[in-house]
């Protein structure tokens, strides 16, 4: 114990010593100081921002209550029942309230509350019903059928009263076999509002089926054709002992929630429980982009409007879309056989010349034309290897039409090769933190600066991949972008930030010479802060042209006019 | 004992004491994953005279999870040429997919099928036969079939 406190001392008298040395060399932290406030504007909301919020499994759940609640206190039913009621209606409060005042039985009978028959005017009763086995002794049946008249209250009270009734010691029953396992040694028997009984294993086996490999939270009783519900008490009491399937039934639950509110958001991110809310409208998406990222931790970050699990920032969804499909489709395939062949100007066969002279028979047609002009072979008349008729009006509309399809895919590779390089270069930055931590050390070791001095390089590494992100999309989005004066102002602010970017990209990723240090310090942090404001203004500038409805496309966009 | 095992005994002891309904026999139940019936649908229907075989297979989680039944199609058996039925002997039947229930048994889903292929006026192959027996998997059980139609 005595020397770890001593090892604590120590620490605080190091941190001590550096804090003085940072407060003397004033010149140098300047930058940093510039760099550092600089993030910290970046918390103020701004115009490529969206207002959102994240929320923990345990706060949906509270927001899920707070619903309940209020059903059972309008309607008055029990606990148990408001929530079969809105997850039936899809957590669509006003429907079921409309609804359900209509005519209380239907809407119980459809959402699993009663059986059909015998629905209740009130259906407070609800959910499993413990049987005794001692079948015989007619309180037990008669107790939770009586409940139904009470009130809400009562209800609940009586749903207590089944948690003690279970705890009573069975009596074995021999009359009463389950039906589904046939098992005579099973005691306990459990069943819904209907009276279905089954043993509890069966049960067990049934709901952990239904919820782990069906992923299925609306529980329907066993029996066939019966649609009566298992309210959550019921599937809490059979799980009791089987804590795993009770936690993704809960889960199963929340994401049902979660998916069908419009202002919510599960994390895409394997195994993250998260939510978001967000009230963006589909209007709006024309011209926001709602990135937004998930309490659980920063890399979660993903697209509240679509369902690109990455910043795709500054493009809105729909070209962000429309880029990745066209990157998705066989595209460059397509392409290819575009270029490199030709169609027999007859019957459209594609062909591509791999020898031989000019003179083509096309092998499907047998049509026989020039490779060069593409006209008609018979207009050649007996010069043979050369082609004098290359301005013909035949010759000319079949290779313009050829020609266009070629510029066609440069184009597209232009912006697919730069798009694709920025990709490339930001799928190796993980190898970039490495090689940087290693450097970060060395210079700890070869200068006089500490650990917090030399983090500037980490930084810096962190804005480049920031903005290779911003660059990629970029030409996503210019691609679509038709050509004129706001396209080139938006291609100067790109290759404004590009430069910058691949300056500070050569700069920390040059060899370290211990005497310039120093230099090289101030230099990063000094480009780093240049870098991060390029990024802002291609950020900003190009939402605020979304805003202003100044940016004109080349093909038409979803949503937009 | 997996409770598979258990409820498929009694189910056997079951058909071994109280016999099988008309028209139904049971050719084969050597294990408990495996077994043959036969079917005949009895009275004046378009199917009078012809025996078909079915064949159930069963998991570990019968009858939580529902057994794979289809008509056994080989040298000797043929499928029944009806609008629910795929030449392979894949069966479209909803109690079979999503309305399975565990109280239902081997003899039960044979009365069902039975009544499905009583009720039928005309032979037809279902829609898509084809292509969907091109394609299909060796277990029915792996199809997603929509249940649409609900007259035959």
């Amino acid at each position: 114990m005595s020397s770890a406190d001593e090892y604590s001392d120590d620490e605080i008298d190091y941190y001590d010593e550096d804090d003085e040395g940072m407060l003397v060399d004033d010149d140098e932290s300047a930058s940093e100081m510039e760099l550092d406030n600089f993030s910290e504007g970046a918390s103020k909301k701004k115009i490529y921002e969206v207002d959102y919020e994240s929320l923990s499994q345990a706060e949906v759940e509270k927001q899920m209550k707070s619903d309940v609640d209020s059903i059972t206190s309008i309607f008055g039913v029990a606990e148990d029942v408001a929530p079969l009621l809105l997850r039936h209606f899809d957590w669509n409060k006003e429907k079921l309230i409309e609804k359900y005042m209509d005519n209380a039985a239907t809407v119980s009978v459809a959402a699993g509350i009663a059986p059909p028959e015998k629905a209740p005017r009130r259906p407070a009763a609800s959910g499993g019903r413990l049987h005794s086995s001692s079948q015989s002794s007619k309180e037990s049946l008669i107790g939770p059928r009586r409940s139904s008249r009470r009130t809400a209250s009562a209800a609940t009270k009586s749903s207590k009263s089944k948690v003690l009734e279970r705890v009573t010691p069975q009596v074995h029953n021999e009359s009463f076999v389950c039906p589904i396992c046939f098992d005579d040694t099973q005691t306990e028997f459990l069943s819904l509002v209907c009276d279905h009984k089954f043993c509890k294993s069966c049960w067990a086996a049934y709901i952990e089926s239904k919820v782990k490999t069906e992923a299925e939270s609306w529980i329907a009783c066993m029996a066939e054709d019966c649609d009566v519900v298992a309210p959550d008490n019921f599937v809490k009491q059979v799980l009791t002992g089987d804590q795993r399937t009770w936690e993704r039934f809960h889960e199963l639950l929340v994401r049902h929630y979660v998916s069908h509110r419009p202002d919510l958001k599960y994390c895409p991110y394997p195994s993250c429980t998260y939510t978001v809310s967000c009230s963006i409208t589909r209007a709006s998406l024309a011209t926001q982009v709602p990135i937004v990222t998930c309490g659980n931790s920063t890399t979660h970050k993903f697209c509240f409007g679509c369902n690109i699990d990455s910043d795709h920032r500054p493009v809105i969804c729909a070209v962000a879309k429309m880029w990745l499909q066209k990157c998705h489709d066989d595209s460059e395939t397509a392409n290819w056989i575009k270029s490199n062949t030709k169609e027999c100007s007859k019957c459209q066969s594609t062909i591509e010349k791999n020898g031989g002279c000019n003179h083509m028979t096309c092998k499907k047609c047998k049509y026989e034309f020039c490779w060069v002009c593409m006209g008609p072979w018979s207009e050649h008349g007996t010069s043979w290897y050369n082609c004098n008729r290359y301005d013909e009006k035949a010759s000319k509309d079949a290779r313009d039409a050829q020609s266009r399809s070629r510029a066609s895919l440069e184009r597209y590779l232009h912006y697919y090769n730069r798009w694709a390089n920025h990709e490339q270069s930001k799928k190796l930055s993980v190898e970039l933190y490495a090689k940087t931590e290693k450097k970060m050390e060395e210079m700890q070791m070869t200068s006089e600066l500490s650990w917090i001095e030399v983090q500037f390089m980490k930084k810096a590494v962190d804005e480049v991949i920031k903005c290779r992100t911003t660059l990629m999309w970029t030409y996503g989005m210019a691609y679509y972008l038709e050509s004129g004066n706001e396209k080139e102002l938006y291609e100067d602010n790109q290759r404004d930030l590009e430069r910058a970017v691949e300056d500070l990209s050569e700069l920390i990723e040059s060899p370290l010479d211990p005497e310039v240090i120093k230099t090289l310090r101030q230099k990063v942090t000094d480009r780093t802060v240049y870098v991060t404001k390029r990024n802002e203004i291609v950020l900003e500038d190009t939402a605020r042209g979304f805003l202003e409805g100044r940016w004109a496309w080349n093909v038409p966009v979803a949503g937009l006019d | 004992m997996a409770v598979s095992t258990r409820r498929l005994q009694k189910e056997l002891a079951e058909i071994k004491n109280q016999g099988t309904p008309v028209g139904i026999q049971l050719l084969s139940a050597e294990n408990f994953q495996e077994w043959h019936l036969s079917l005949e649908v009895l009275g004046d229907t378009v199917f009078a005279g012809e025996v078909f075989c079915l064949r159930f297979r069963f998991d570990n989680q019968y009858p939580i999870s529902s057994p794979a039944v289809q008509f056994v199609v080989d040298d000797k058996w043929k499928a029944p040429t009806h609008p629910h039925v795929y030449t392979n002997g894949h069966i479209c039947a909803s109690i079979l997919g999503n309305e399975w229930s565990p109280v239902l048994s081997v003899i039960s889903v044979c009365v069902t099928l039975q009544s499905m292929l009583a009720s039928c006026k005309k032979k037809e192959l279902p829609p898509g036969n084809d292509r969907y027996v091109r394609h299909a998997p060796d277990n029915p059980k792996k199809t997603r079939f929509e249940y649409d139609d609900d007259t035959v």
